[in-house]
């Protein structure tokens, strides 16, 4: 007994898992505070929370090159994990600076929403890191059970408590297909190890035709494409982001966006190296039906939340062409994409922070008549944005793209980056909308907009930044996640 | 300084924007001037360009800059590389010429939020200029896109009536065709590194053009180049954005529209789609000339009925730059470097109409033709200037129209487009129809129309704008030597370079044998 111990305690190693250690001490920090704190004063806290994500960004950087396994092969913060736990750092971060001023503006100074985002953070962290099903399992749990409370947090509004309850009840119901899947594969190799997995299968080719296997990966994928938001599994995306507080959504968009792709990508490409011809035709199908989906469905929204979060559909589309491409420029591409994404739609929904008046009526095409001139600063920033979502060079949706759409080719697979192109021009029409009545039309007489907030602003100057960066000079990044790939 | 000068040509107007984002937005008469004075250095930068006599000896490429750009490991290369020689220099020194008078245009046609139109000007500047010199195929595309950005804005802030459905379709329109074209220069590009070109030349062209792509692979790539391209011409059947994106732009934007992005889908034809893929070239060239010549006649037809003028000369573009394609597809120096000089006109001519139709809409803040009539009576400056551009549309023997078609002619008729410019000779005379009875109806006739009778002739500035105009309609017109002596190298080496790809390619087909034997 003593003997087991020692063993597991060898194999502990938390350097592995120090990035959300960190993040998860100061969640807790934070929540103790508040409770010493006056009800409404909350920016210590989400000044904390900007300190314990700088903390953690430098804590997780040391696994930058310097790979730290633990936990008996479970956990590992490897070049992989860093990159993204960098992206979802970003994220939490963009979140953090425009909620301050928006909570209180809607009523809500909650001082626990910073640690839920925190917590959330680092079960994203856990999926990219996790080496074994069932740590990837826990991070999806601990990433989605904050941001179902997040979704419900203005528990006094209809849409807030819908866009809660529904997060919930699908999430939990995909949740059980991933479990289940696991299951089986389980059942199959007789390890949850992902790399164990993907030895027994190259070991026994037999198995990899077994009904047992493709049923696992289908369930598996179930769970992921569902947290992806990808067709056919996107239904909850238009009401969730919709009733979620902006920069909720926000967050939902990039964040476990890019954990779950985290997660599918090492999953597949390590675990499930021998099933790629399986997976590949089903991604293949759905990439396209993403794309298609999201994007022709945007056309027709008239809340710039509701046309954003369909449009996040879609680009889970154009990151899903990179995995099905399936090698190293795609799949180094999907990280460089979800940097780049959560640049530009993170600074878009920092946009609508401001630009929304309380209780977010102002979210509407039509509420943005004349915004451009109004609030030149703010109007400069979404044309950026909504060009780099459009994929228009010199920004970063175009430089993603481009790694994205020439690992298709290089594979092969050219109708797919044709389609994928194809839709890229029905995007247009809908992110050109909102340049059309940000400028082109009068502004609404009796109108006032909300001020400037210091958070918001910041958040938006780091996502233009981000865009141009990785627009102009992108060498550097994609380098990075070209070692970040195994 | 020479080494860079093509760098500071490109950016100099986007450090002007920067200059100018920083004026506060009241000063309007500082913001039209400054911008006249960045526009105006620009072309003095330019111009070095235009005395230099290395492009009467040599075809190549000079002033060349490589500079890499973007590298990471082994996925990719793409460099910084602009050059320029005879088939892009005079259409440089054309974007940098027109700059200015398009400038001048807008002094009082330009009333509300002057800084962004300026700024917006410039960044469009920066972007053509990069666009022409690009020769590294991925640096062409990023310029390529961006100059839609400052267009779209240009047409759906400043523009007319239907501007927010032109400005859309302008946009989609043009970025359908270049996303295809971006599938299909990804797809060259591994394809050339496959056949093992050296991977730190990147996306060059000059490497892409020694590639001998299969004929399977150029059908494909060759169509999306030339859709993306005939798009920008515009060519028939895919022209139907320029009539709106022309009638609802403002004048400036007309102007630039025509005279210097139109050029960008021919002058891609000729350094891009045609050496690439000369063989599928060969193909598609009976199908392209085709379209041409109903682009010439439709748009000579279409043009006649129209009853706004600026729709009228927006649809005589589509004519027009039939006529270049026809004379390109020819294949040949005559018909080459007729179609190259008649961009320039098209550009000059068609710039001048549009300047022109401007300045009667800035008076009457109308533009049909059955408002006007007997204007010749009071306005006389006017009147020679609209005649001398009307005639050097039309192609009248002494302007710089008649050189330009007239070698087309010549060329597309030597060529294998004999029964092609049969046809397209038909258009010369619609043109001469539709322009002559236009400018019957607005400028002769009695001067019926009240609100005409107090029209002011055209004022120092705006006849100042237009004399450049008028000097190379006649230089041109009288001695085209001065472009054609330092064209031609660069067409005759193109020409030689396609033809001989060709050759090769037809001698392949007809003994496969022997080519196995080998």
């Amino acid at each position: 007994m003593e003997n087991l111990v020692q063993l597991a305690m060898q194999n502990v190693n938390f350097a592995a898992i120090m990035p959300s250690l960190v993040l998860c001490c100061f969640g807790m920090a934070i929540l103790l505070i508040n409770v010493f704190m006056p009800r409404g004063k909350t920016t210590s806290a989400s000044l904390i929370s900007i300190i314990a994500l700088l903390v953690t960004a430098v804590v997780s950087l040391q696994g930058w090159n310097n790979p730290q396994f633990g936990f008996a092969g479970h956990v590992a913060l490897d070049n992989f994990a860093t990159f993204f736990n960098m992206t979802f750092l970003l994220a939490a971060g963009l979140t953090i600076l425009m909620s301050d001023d928006y909570l209180r503006r809607e009523g809500y100074p909650i001082g626990e929403y910073y640690p839920l985002i925190l917590f959330s953070t680092a079960g994203a962290m856990w999926m990219a890191s996790g080496t074994d099903l069932m740590t990837i399992f826990l991070g999806l749990e601990v990433l989605s059970i904050s941001l179902y409370i997040l979704a419900g947090l203005f528990r006094h509004q209809l849409q807030s408590n819908e866009a809660g309850l529904k997060y919930f009840l699908l999430g939990a119901f995909s949740t059980g297909f991933l479990l289940y899947g696991i299951a089986l594969l389980y059942g199959v190799a007789g390890t949850t190890n992902v790399a164990d997995i993907g030895l027994y299968l190259s070991a026994h080719p037999a198995m990899i035709g077994n009904p047992m296997t493709v049923a696992g990966m289908l369930l598996m994928s179930i769970g992921f494409l569902f947290k992806i938001a990808a067709a056919p599994f996107h239904m909850w995306t238009p009401d969730v982001y919709q009733g979620a507080p902006t920069p909720v959504t926000a967050f939902m968009s990039a964040g476990p966006k890019a954990a779950a792709f985290a997660a599918l990508m090492r999953v597949f490409i390590l675990g499930l190296a021998g099933l790629q011809s399986e997976w590949t035709s089903l991604l293949w199908g759905l990439a396209i039906l993403t794309m298609i989906i999201g994007n022709v469905t945007a056309i027709y929204q008239t809340n710039l939340k509701r046309m954003l979060a369909y449009s996040s559909i879609a680009h889970a589309g154009y990151a899903l062409v990179g995995l099905v491409a399936a090698n190293a420029v795609g799949v180094s591409g999907i990280l460089f994409y979800m940097l780049a994404y959560t640049f530009m739609n993170l600074g878009a929904f920092a946009v609508l922070v401001l630009a929304g008046k309380k209780g977010e009526e102002n979210l509407t095409l039509e509420g943005f008549s004349g915004f451009g001139f109004k609030r030149p600063f703010l109007g400069v920033a979404m044309t950026i944005f909504m060009l780099s979502l459009m994929g228009i060079p010199p920004t970063a949706g175009f430089a993603g793209k481009f790694y994205i759409f020439a690992g298709a080719i290089k594979s092969g697979y050219i109708w797919l980056a044709i389609i994928g192109v194809l839709n890229s021009a029905v995007s247009l029409y809908y992110y050109l909308r909102v340049i059309v009545y940000m400028y082109f039309k009068d502004p609404q007489e009796d109108y006032s907009w909300v001020s400037m907030h210091t958070g918001a602003v910041v958040s938006i100057v780091i996502a233009i930044v981000g865009v141009l960066y990785l627009g102009i000079i992108p060498g550097k990044i994609m380098e990075m996640a070209k070692l970040a790939i195994f | 300084m020479s080494e860079h000068l093509l760098s500071l040509m490109t950016f100099f107007p986007l450090l002007g924007m920067i200059v100018i984002l920083f004026i506060p937005r009241e000063n309007d008469g500082v913001l039209k001037g400054l911008t006249f004075v960045i526009t105006l250095i620009t072309f003095f930068i330019s111009l070095p360009l235009a005395f230099d006599d290395v492009f009467k000896t040599s075809g190549g490429m000079h002033y060349t800059e490589f500079v890499k750009w973007i590298s990471i490991g082994d996925y990719f290369q793409m460099n910084y590389n602009l050059g320029v020689d005879g088939i892009s220099l005079w259409l440089v020194l054309l974007t940098t010429f027109i700059m200015p008078i398009a400038v001048l245009s807008t002094w009082q046609a330009v009333e509300k939020n002057t800084k962004g139109f300026m700024a917006l000007l410039l960044l469009l500047e920066t972007a053509m200029l990069g666009a022409f010199l690009a020769l590294d195929l991925f640096l062409f595309y990023v310029f390529w896109e961006l100059m839609l950005i400052p267009m779209y804005f240009l047409i759906g802030i400043w523009g007319g009536k239907r501007r927010i459905y032109s400005a859309i379709k302008f946009f989609i329109y043009t970025a359908v065709g270049s996303l295809l074209m971006l599938v299909a220069i990804i797809f060259v590009y591994y394809y050339a590194l496959k056949s093992g070109q050296p991977f730190e030349q990147g996306f060059s062209i000059s490497h892409f053009y020694q590639l001998n792509i299969p004929a399977a692979y150029q059908t494909w790539l060759f169509l999306a180049f030339a859709f993306s391209f005939a798009i920008k011409v515009p060519m028939f059947p895919v022209h139907t954005w320029l009539p709106d994106a022309h009638t609802d732009a403002p004048t400036a934007g007309s102007v630039i529209l025509a005279a210097i992005m139109l050029k960008m889908g021919t002058y891609g034809y000729v350094r891009f789609a045609m050496p690439l893929f000369p063989e599928a070239l060969h193909q598609f060239t009976p199908f392209l000339a085709t379209l041409a010549v109903i682009g010439i006649i439709y748009g000579a037809l279409v043009a006649m009925v129209q009853e706004d003028v600026k729709r009228l000369v927006a649809y005589s573009s589509v004519s027009h730059l039939g006529f270049v394609m026809l004379g390109v597809f020819a294949l040949n120096i005559q018909g080459m470097s007729g179609g190259m000089i008649q961009m320039i006109n098209h550009g000059i001519s068609t710039g001048a109409l549009f300047l022109i139709v401007g300045f009667i809409y800035e008076r009457r803040h109308t533009r049909l033709i059955t408002d006007f009539g007997g204007l010749a009576k009071q306005m006389p400056v006017f009147t020679t200037i609209f005649m001398i551009a009307m005639l050097s549309s039309i192609g009248l023997p002494g302007t710089n129209g008649f050189v330009g078609e007239f070698l087309i002619m010549v060329g597309a008729f030597e060529g294998e487009l004999r029964w092609f410019t049969i046809v397209a000779a038909s258009g010369v005379i619609f043109a001469a129809v539709y322009m002559l009875w236009m400018f019957q109806r607005v400028m002769f006739g009695e001067l019926k129309n009240p609100a005409n009778q107090k029209l002011k002739d055209l004022s120092v500035r705006e006849v100042v704008l237009m004399l450049p105009l008028l000097l190379f309609i006649f230089w041109i017109g009288v001695y085209p030597n001065t472009f054609f002596e330092k064209m031609n190298p660069a067409l005759d080496q193109l020409i030689n370079q396609i033809k001989g790809k060709q050759q090769v390619a037809v001698v392949e087909t007809i003994n496969p044998v022997q080519h196995k034997i080998d």
